[in-house]
């Protein structure tokens, strides 16, 4: 069988054999969690608790601060201790809400709707946008307004990613493996949500025992396929994960999928919507692998939103090496991390640790011209001239050649034989832009 | 614990190629044409060879010195240049010629615009030309038979006449002393044809004789392991396509340029590589993709990272007028061989064909 794939991109070692086997393991709710206000695009959440409050597991704790947002729930039951900055998972420091526990874990009341399938699609968007869902495979896009496609652009077709191309991480894998059935409920619900035809589910081809069990549970499916692909990163971009599907191209430019007439939701995502529209579970947990070679026994956890990364690394037996990069998600994309204060966010699908070796920097050299960069640039920029042109502070030209196209996949950087930080420039370029885009204004 | 990480911005794998990687890979690829060289020359060869290279990075360690900049020779890329300088002079060239060239190359054709990833045409090649432009007859004349005794390939003189010594003895030096591309220009050249006998008749006879013994099935064969006389690098087909292999596999060429341009030779000289009375035969493109510096310039000089373009568009492009420009060259303008005028020129036009060539970007919808 030909397996589907886009054009560009790169293929890294996947290192996934570290936690691939490891089945996914419960962590007991911790004495003490750390909820951001902002673990996802848009504006952050306002808090609806003060200080000193007691509040239940799943009680609200955060509301929705507009429609690009989503509300925050409490991860445990306990006492709010502080609202304060924290450390984030993308590196920085920003305001999130401390909760001590009580040791309890006493729940807010959660119901069962058995004829949860049957419901009518409003009720379903609303009990996902209650539930605080934003996509998890690392974005952490508001699910709801993924699934609020405007009325001019009829959406036919829900793919589910399942792709997880990001070497090491095995999140997606296992539950995909573990929960296959919530997997397709999730997608079916979405697929109604949003009156589509047609559900597909992208796996890469380094997963064959997921493809196998999806195919097996929606054999009788007749509008549900399962999409097997060439391994190759980054197939899990949205629009390369589109295309690989569906032949069809995502506008650039800022277009949205809905222009093409498909959603994407990750496969992590599917299983949350499928939990809040059948018990109104709000998302208080997610899967999210720990590794690296000096990780002692690497793992799979089902951890409490909130949950520091120190805790992980503990519960995974600690380090046999002294750690030399933090990296908090995947290691093409993730944020490398100073310490591992940073509570797991609802986009966190994996924390890897490098050795001092694996996190050596590689020194800059001029650029060859070599046009490697060109060649795995799956949105068909050209990264150097991009970079060169942000160097010289020549941000229109920088724009012809792709500027605001990009979405940092990193293929360019990983290719360089120069060893450039294309992505570093071309990020730096970004940012110089929007501002003077403002100053313009 | 006291943390002590790195923390710098994604990506934080990389697949762990580097420049020295690179350029020594080249190098690498080239040593089979060197053994060639060598199986053919002798040891003359190797010592030229080193020669250049050593001269090559002598010169850049020197100018980076002076500019007080980082030396930076063991990348790999200077003796690269100093090698494929020398691999453009004959065998039996004097001992300066490639030092003077390979010292040329670097010190006009890269240092001077900055060094590594700055030089607008290739240095190798523009060695070359000031070679070629200052000691012409040292760079055309002395070429050397291969141990075997074949200058053009054409080892069965029988092919062509019995007796061709006797009844047109211009004939007969032209076949013994020239290399492939110089016979096949010579035929094409009117006045040396109406020389060779007075009867016009046997001299059309004569000429297409020679150009079907050029082009026969056994000459082919020496154009392809390297029997025959030319440049140092250049010899062997056999020999240059095992490095081109071992770059494409490795990833360190890509396959646009050196496919179109020799499609390009191939499609032209099918076409118009003829000459009077010769009928179209396959051979002929054969013969010119085999022949002269095809090989090495198509996947060792156009395949040059700073000085082709970087468009998947402008590489095909760039293929395409290497390879009408050769052809140009060959057929119908003064020199016998024309790779290495082709590549300058399209070295030259590289930031023009990059400009016009940008990708649309990924989802790009015409306005």
């Amino acid at each position: 069988m030909r397996l589907k794939s886009f054009p560009g991109g790169v293929h890294p070692h996947d290192h996934k054999h570290y936690s691939a086997a490891a089945k996914i393991e419960e962590l007991a709710a911790p004495a003490r969690v750390v909820i951001h206000l902002s673990q996802h695009i848009g504006s952050p959440s306002t808090p609806v608790v003060a200080v000193g409050d007691e509040v239940k597991t799943g009680q609200l704790i955060a509301e929705a601060s507009g429609f690009v947002s989503i509300p925050q729930h409490a991860t445990i039951s306990g006492k709010v201790t502080r609202i304060d900055r924290f450390p984030h998972p993308c590196g920085t420091k920003q305001i999130a809400i401390e909760i001590t526990s009580d040791g309890k874990d006493e729940w807010v009341e959660i119901t069962d709707e058995p004829r949860f399938l049957d419901l009518p699609a409003s009720e379903m968007k609303e009990r996902v946008a209650a539930a605080g869902i934003c996509g998890m495979g690392g974005a952490g896009f508001p699910t709801v307004v993924k699934l609020s496609p405007p009325a001019d652009k009829p959406i036919d077709t829900v793919i589910l990613n399942g792709v997880e191309c990001e070497p090491y991480l095995t999140s997606d894998y296992r539950l995909m493996l573990e929960r296959a059935e919530d997997v397709i409920t999730g997608l079916k619900l979405i697929m109604k949500i949003v009156s589509a035809s047609k559900g597909a589910i992208g796996i890469e081809a380094n997963k064959p025992d997921a493809i196998a069990l999806m195919e097996k549970i929606t054999a009788k499916e007749q509008n549900i396929s399962v999409v097997p692909l060439k391994l190759r990163y980054p197939q899990g971009a949205e629009k390369q994960l589109i295309y690989a599907a569906t032949r069809r191209r995502v506008p650039n430019a800022g277009g949205l999928p809905s222009a093409v007439g498909v959603v994407v939701q990750n496969v992590g995502t599917a299983v949350a919507v499928y939990e809040a529209v059948r018990f109104r579970k709000p998302l208080v947990d997610r899967i999210i692998t720990v590794t690296g070679h000096i990780v002692k026994t690497p793992k799979n956890f089902k951890a409490r939103i909130g949950t520091l990364y120190s805790e992980l690394v503990e519960a995974c037996g600690g380090l046999t090496e002294e750690a030399g990069k933090y990296i908090s998600g995947g290691p093409m994309m993730g944020f490398a991390i100073p310490n591992l204060e940073a509570p797991v966010a609802k986009g966190s699908s994996g924390l890897v640790i490098f050795d001092k070796k694996e996190a050596n920097i590689l020194e800059e050299h001029p650029c060859l011209h070599c046009a490697r960069c060109v060649d795995v640039c799956p949105l068909n920029l050209m990264p150097s001239l991009i970079a060169a042109q942000v160097k010289a502070k020549n941000l229109d030209m920088a724009v012809r050649f792709g500027l605001n196209d990009c979405m940092k996949c990193g293929s360019c950087s990983y290719v360089c034989p120069a060893h450039i930080r294309l992505v570093q420039w071309i990020d730096t370029g970004k940012i110089r832009w929007s501002e003077a885009q403002r100053t313009k204004k | 614990m006291k943390d002590k990480v790195i923390v710098s911005p994604a990506p934080h794998l990389h697949d762990r190629t580097s420049i020295p990687n690179v350029m020594w890979n080249v190098v690498l690829a080239l040593t089979p044409a060197l053994i060639a060289s060598v199986y053919f020359w002798g040891f003359k060869s190797l010592l030229l060879t080193m020669l250049g290279a050593v001269a090559a990075v002598c010169t850049e360690a020197l100018i980076q010195k002076l500019r007080k900049v980082p030396i930076a020779v063991a990348d790999g890329s200077a003796f690269l240049t100093g090698m494929l300088l020398a691999y453009n002079i004959h065998a039996n060239a004097p001992w300066w010629l490639p030092v003077v060239g390979s010292a040329f190359a670097i010190a006009v054709g890269k240092q001077v615009f900055g060094g590594l990833g700055n030089n607008p045409v290739n240095p190798a090649l523009l060695g070359r030309a000031f070679l070629l432009a200052s000691w012409p007859t040292l760079m055309t004349n002395g070429w050397v038979a291969t141990k075997a005794g074949s200058m053009n390939g054409i080892t069965n003189l029988k092919l062509i006449h019995d007796n061709l010594q006797s009844i047109a003895p211009k004939a007969y030096d032209l076949v013994t002393s020239a290399t492939p591309l110089k016979v096949a220009q010579t035929l094409r050249d009117s006045s040396f044809v109406n020389s060779l006998t007075p009867d016009p008749g046997t001299n059309l006879d004569l000429v297409n004789r020679i150009f079907i013994g050029l082009t026969d099935g056994s000459t082919l064969q020496n154009l392809f392991w390297g029997n025959i006389g030319g440049c140092i690098g250049e010899v062997s087909v056999f020999a240059l396509l095992i490095g081109a292999a071992w770059l494409l596999w490795k990833n360190i060429i890509e396959w646009r340029i050196p496919l179109f341009y020799l499609a390009t030779v191939a499609v032209l000289t099918l076409l118009f590589g003829g000459i009077k009375g010769s009928g179209v035969s396959l051979s002929v493109p054969v013969f010119h993709l085999f022949s002269g510096g095809l090989m090495l310039g198509a996947f060792f000089m156009a395949t040059d990272y700073t000085t082709t373009p970087m468009t998947k568009k402008g590489r095909i492009i760039f293929g395409i007028g290497c390879g009408l420009l050769t052809v140009v060259i060959r057929l119908v303008g003064g020199y016998p061989e024309g790779v290495s005028y082709s590549i300058l020129f399209m070295n030259v036009m590289t930031p023009l064909i990059d400009a016009l060539t940008v990708p649309k970007a990924f989802g790009k919808v015409k306005k």
